[in-house]
């Protein structure tokens, strides 16, 4: 080899891994698996209705509160969920729960002492109340749906939707193939924003890279649409909706999905029955 | 199920909107229980046919002439008689665990679930893929990807296996681990086996029979050895694009010089925005040579070459650029190509990704060439000028009004290239550029490359393809060692394993 077939031009060292991903990490990491994170998805989706109707029922503060508190001192701790990792993957959905109570306060009807008066901002001890119970009972709602879209994994919540309620095998089954390419898209955004700035189309400025959005868009859904063709050739490859389908994996209710569903009707009767005891229970509507 | 024939009888098939038939008059009969290769240009309806005998060619696509039976009934009628492996891993996974996604073709046919468990373990055992069932399907390679379709394919028991270019989108090493697991699956079922693969040094030796097809039926029909042994044939399987075994491609640039220094990175860490470093790189990227970034998965060499192109940040350390490649119009304010503005990038340094459709961002081929030069602030004459010598390089001027997503593979990773190549940047960084490709695109962009090289650029190739690497006399940098290990003079990557081996002077060969 002549000299200049070869040059030494550099040298890599490889880096060890740190961190070691949680066992489970679906919108949040799951700490450990508890009664409620394995319970059927079928009884968590009965629970999160049961324990809606106790927060929307009524526009009061009490109940609300009650139901709150109730889901932060038993329900997520049992849930088994990081709380920490929750706090700051979601945090915008406190900030934005104030922003909406503050919102109300605003816009509500003024009534009772005034508490701030600072031009066209008006706040009294009415308003205030209707802002709090607006905040406490966006955190209530979310809550219980939070905790269920991060401990339920899809195929089993496919399982169930297909087993106890019936409903078409064919949808829930291209849903539930058509969900895990999500991760693939949001890698081929990375992917696409990078191709554009090579090719002299990048966003540099923060109006480029708003006015970028849409092509962007468009070129995800082209990749998305062939994605998509290429994985339903994949599944009717291998037989997909030639003939009635068994389920290897059987979805079982259990003692534990019992529970669950008996807890979330004690806590919207709590939280109902204090409003009503305190007597600021108003159905909503009347 | 026991093992199907195929059965073929003047059959063709016309593409919905097109009036030349993909393929017409093919007459064919494959035993039951037979092992074949099918190969055959490019565009010539190799995948069309697989899907047919699959059962999953929808009958709006287009239209169909003769008949097709698999055993004794029409494909679409015996849906699941027929397994079918495609060529992208990522497309094939359906469920997110690996148990399911093997049980999901068994469920399909209505197997009842008590059996389902024990011939998912057999399936898995058999493919060589030794995981728990509830193992993430996220977390496998593309090897194990391609592995784990098989077995879900291999649990149905199918009386006909076909698999389209099952190794087309895999590194070396991974390339003989999956065709064994195919082997290992046939055996186990003795199910007739179709594959389409342009490389047919991977599977010549374990086939009982290839089949060319041309666009009017069959070009050539036997045993491997007689069909790779008849000197006639050669010539026109080399014009389909096939890579026949023991063909050497030549080397197509020797260096003269050891090169300006262009780019070059001392100790920088790389790592993706917002994951964790993977390496620690030294490297200079110098004019009128090649690097070759080789090693396996996962161990920065894409994210280096993502650093070097100015794409991503480095994590520590800085790339810096040198004052020839700073010079020029839009001059960048830093040295640091990740701090340049997008336009003051384009004619610097050009990134060619894997996929050449995430490169697309116009209507046409013209105006795809004419997009870069462009946003660089050339003149209409200038790009103009560029766009048709670029056109009829790369025989792409013919197609100068055609919708870059409709053309052929080989064709779209051409123009992938040549649209960064409008621009005339110094640096070209590309990334897997002959994966997958037939022996005529091969070519083509090797000498492509070997052109830009002459013309004193410099090319970083992320690459596993020893022959590329060796055609353009690639310096190397190496990702596989534990420690730091200086790419030099006589190390010539040794630990990786080449398909297509080849070197012109009787030196070590490395399979």
């Amino acid at each position: 080899m002549s000299e200049s077939r070869m040059l030494p031009v550099g040298s890599v060292q490889p880096m060890t891994r740190r961190k070691t991903r949680p066992a489970q990490d679906f919108l949040i990491p799951l700490r450990r698996p508890t009664q409620v994170s394995r319970a059927n998805p079928v009884a968590k989706l009965a629970a999160v209705l049961i324990l809606m109707m106790g927060v929307l029922l009524s526009i009061d503060l009490v109940s609300a509160t009650v139901m709150l508190l109730l889901l932060l001192a038993i329900g997520l701790p049992a849930s088994g969920l990081d709380v920490g990792a929750m706090l700051r993957r979601l945090w915008v959905l406190p900030v934005a729960a104030v922003i909406a109570g503050w919102a109300t306060a605003i816009m509500a009807a003024k009534t009772g002492t005034v508490l701030v008066e600072l031009g066209p901002y008006l706040i009294t001890l009415g308003s205030l109340e209707a802002g709090a119970a607006i905040t406490v009972r966006s955190l209530a709602l979310a809550l219980p749906g939070i905790v269920v879209a991060a401990t339920t994994d899809p195929t089993d919540l496919a399982d169930g939707l297909v087993q106890h309620l019936r409903l078409s095998e064919r949808f829930v089954l291209s849903a539930l193939a058509a969900a895990r390419l999500v991760t693939l898209f949001i890698e081929e955004w990375k992917t696409l924003v990078l191709a554009r700035r090579t090719r002299g189309a990048g966003a540099d400025s923060l109006f480029s890279r708003a006015t970028a959005i849409v092509p962007l868009a468009f070129a995800l859904l082209v990749q998305a649409i062939r994605r998509g063709a290429r994985l339903a050739m994949a599944m009717e490859g291998r037989g997909f909706g030639t003939q009635a389908r068994t389920w290897s994996r059987a979805s079982r209710f259990h003692a534990r999905d019992a529970w669950l569903v008996i807890t979330a009707t004690c806590f919207s009767a709590a939280s109902i029955g204090v409003a009503v005891m305190v007597g600021t229970w108003q159905l909503i509507l009347t | 199920m026991t093992p199907l024939s195929v059965t073929a009888r003047g059959y063709g098939w016309t593409h919905a909107g097109r009036t030349r038939p993909a393929f017409s008059g093919l007459d064919l009969h494959i035993e039951a229980g037979q092992r074949v290769l099918l190969a055959g240009a490019s565009g010539v309806g190799k995948s069309t046919l697989l899907h047919a005998i699959t059962g999953v060619l929808p009958a709006v696509s287009g239209d169909a002439t003769g008949s097709l039976l698999v055993g004794d009934a029409p494909p679409a009628a015996s849906r699941g008689a027929a397994g079918l492996v495609l060529q992208d891993p990522d497309s094939q996974v359906i469920l997110a665990r690996v148990g399911d996604d093997v049980a999901f073709g068994m469920e399909n046919l209505g197997l009842p679930a008590e059996k389902i468990p024990e011939r998912v373990r057999t399936a898995l055992e058999t493919v060589g893929l030794p995981v728990e069932p509830d193992h993430p399907t996220l977390a496998l390679s593309g090897g194990q990807k391609q592995r784990l379709a098989i077995a879900g394919v291999l649990a149905m028991k199918p009386g006909v296996i076909v698999l389209d270019e099952p190794t087309a989108n895999l590194d070396p090493d991974a390339v003989h681990s999956v065709r064994d697991a195919v082997l290992a699956a046939q055996a186990r079922s003795g199910a007739t086996m179709v594959v389409v693969e342009h490389r047919l040094e991977i599977w010549a030796p374990h086939v009982d029979r290839i089949l060319v097809l041309g666009p009017e039926g069959l070009l050539a029909d036997g045993d491997p050895n007689t069909v790779l042994g008849d000197m006639r044939l050669r010539d026109c399987l080399q014009a389909a694009g096939l890579w026949l075994p023991g063909a050497v491609p030549g080397i197509a640039y020797t260096p003269t010089t050891r090169g300006e220094e262009m780019l070059c990175a001392k100790d920088i860490t790389v790592a993706r925005p917002g994951a964790e470093p993977v390496a620690t790189v030294s490297a200079q990227v110098r004019a009128g040579r090649a690097l070759a970034l080789t090693g396996p998965n996962g161990s920065g060499k894409s994210t280096t070459a993502l650093t070097l192109a100015g794409l991503i940040p480095e994590d520590a350390g800085t790339v810096t650029a040198s004052q020839s490649l700073l010079a020029g119009p839009h001059r960048p304010k830093c040295a640091q190509p990740s701090q340049w503005k997008s336009r003051s990038l384009v004619t610097r340094i050009g990134m060619v990704f894997q996929e050449a459709e995430h490169q697309f961002l116009r209507h046409t081929v013209a105006e795809e060439l004419a997009f870069g030069p462009r946003q660089a602030g050339y003149s209409k004459t200038q790009i103009q000028a560029r766009v048709d010598e670029l056109l009829e390089r790369l025989k792409l001027d013919r197609l100068a009004q055609a919708h870059p997503q409709t053309l052929s593979g080989g064709e779209k990773r051409r123009l992938s290239v040549a649209c960064m190549l409008t621009a005339a940047p110094q640096v070209l960084i590309v990334d897997e550029p002959t994966f997958g490709q037939d022996a005529l695109t091969w070519r083509e962009l090797t000498k492509m490359f070997a052109e830009e090289l002459a013309l004193d650029r410099a090319i970083v190739a992320v690459t596993h393809d020893e022959a590329f690497a060796h055609a353009l006399s690639a310096d190397r940098l190496d990702f596989n060692g534990p420690s730091a290990v200086p790419a030099q003079e006589n190390n010539p990557a040794e630990a990786i394993n080449s398909v297509h081996v080849h070197d012109e002077g009787g030196e070590a060969s490395h399979v």
